[in-house]
């Protein structure tokens, strides 16, 4: 049961990292990119490591998030950004 | 094209050096013999009810010291980057007022995580966390604020001695463990006291607290310069 609720989260790791990819606008691939730490954070809580579980939740999906929130609201106050 | 096949031969180049990785794998069912002596050894020795805190502050403790360095030089080099250039003076950009519902919250809500971060590293060595954990839950709480209240203006004196004060006392423990205990970090020049109490561990908890507060403060440190340098 626990494996199949990790390989579930897994799929939906690769999920939102294809999405952090290919996704069109810059901001939802910031928001796919904090997914990708969250579900993270999940599987690490599952296999009995809280202490790394607790780091990934507070610096993957929250503070990297928002660092890079405020790069991208920088670059796009700069100047265009060939990308979009 | 050729562009293509050379993005394909080193995928296909990269699968073959890994695969012995993926195929011997062997999930293992006893402990190596490192990790038997931390876990046998490790609460009577050090009086750490958490033994990853145990491993992390003391036996680890140098790799700790280190990483804390890294995340220091880090913040030194977003603060160089995001620096505001004395010369060009800016004029105040007027921003946006933050809106009812998020001045509300932060108020009920800065307070508890706050309070929620100081927990965190406090009873590193009895609960999971510490001070990485901790410092980061404190920046949180702070980015709140800085959300609620784009305009105001942090005490800067006061982050920068946090930070540095934290970290000289925190090589200073060390040193102190080189003179009165077994060696650099070693947590036993304070009483171990009883096992998973608040009061235990001997100086894992003072140390942990000293992390916690300079993460605290450099990560308080970076979001202050990214919010500032965002014009």
């Amino acid at each position: 049961m626990i494996n199949l609720i990790i390989i579930a989260l897994g799929v939906m790791m690769i999920t939102a990292a294809f999405m952090a990819i290919y996704m069109r606008s810059l901001l939802s691939s910031i928001i796919a990119a904090g997914v990708i730490s969250l579900l993270a954070s999940i599987i690490y809580l599952l296999l009995a490591a809280p202490d790394v579980a607790m780091t990934e939740a507070a610096i993957g999906s929250g503070l990297t998030t928002v660092v890079f929130l405020y790069a991208f609201s920088k670059v796009k106050s700069g100047g265009e950004d060939s990308h979009g | 094209m050729v562009k293509r096949m050379l993005i394909l031969l080193v995928l296909v180049f990269f699968t073959i050096m890994l695969l012995p990785l993926v195929s011997e794998i062997q999930p293992q069912t006893v402990l190596n013999s490192l990790a038997q002596k931390y876990v046998q050894d490790g609460p009577d020795e050090l009086g750490g009810a958490n033994l990853v805190t145990s491993v992390i502050v003391t036996y680890r403790g140098l790799d700790t010291l280190g990483e804390v360095a890294v995340l220091f030089i880090a913040t030194a080099g977003v603060g160089f980057l995001l620096r505001r250039r004395k010369d060009t003076v800016v004029a105040p950009v007027k921003k946006r007022e933050s809106s009812e519902i998020l001045q509300t919250g932060t108020a009920l809500l800065m307070p508890l995580i706050f309070l929620f971060g100081i927990y965190i590293f406090l009873h590193g060595h009895l609960t999971p966390g510490g001070g990485f954990q901790g410092g980061v839950v404190i920046a949180s709480a702070v980015l709140l604020s800085l959300l609620a209240a784009p305009q105001s203006e942090m005490n800067h004196k006061l982050l920068n001695t946090i930070e540095s004060l934290s970290g000289a006392f925190y090589v200073l423990i060390g040193v102190l463990g080189l003179y009165l205990a077994a060696g650099f970090l070693d947590n036993r020049i304070l009483p171990l006291g009883d096992f998973g109490r608040l009061f235990s561990a001997g100086a894992i908890p003072v140390i942990y607290s000293l992390i916690g507060l300079k993460v605290g403060s450099e990560l308080v440190g970076i979001l202050d310069s990214m919010q500032r340098s965002e014009s």
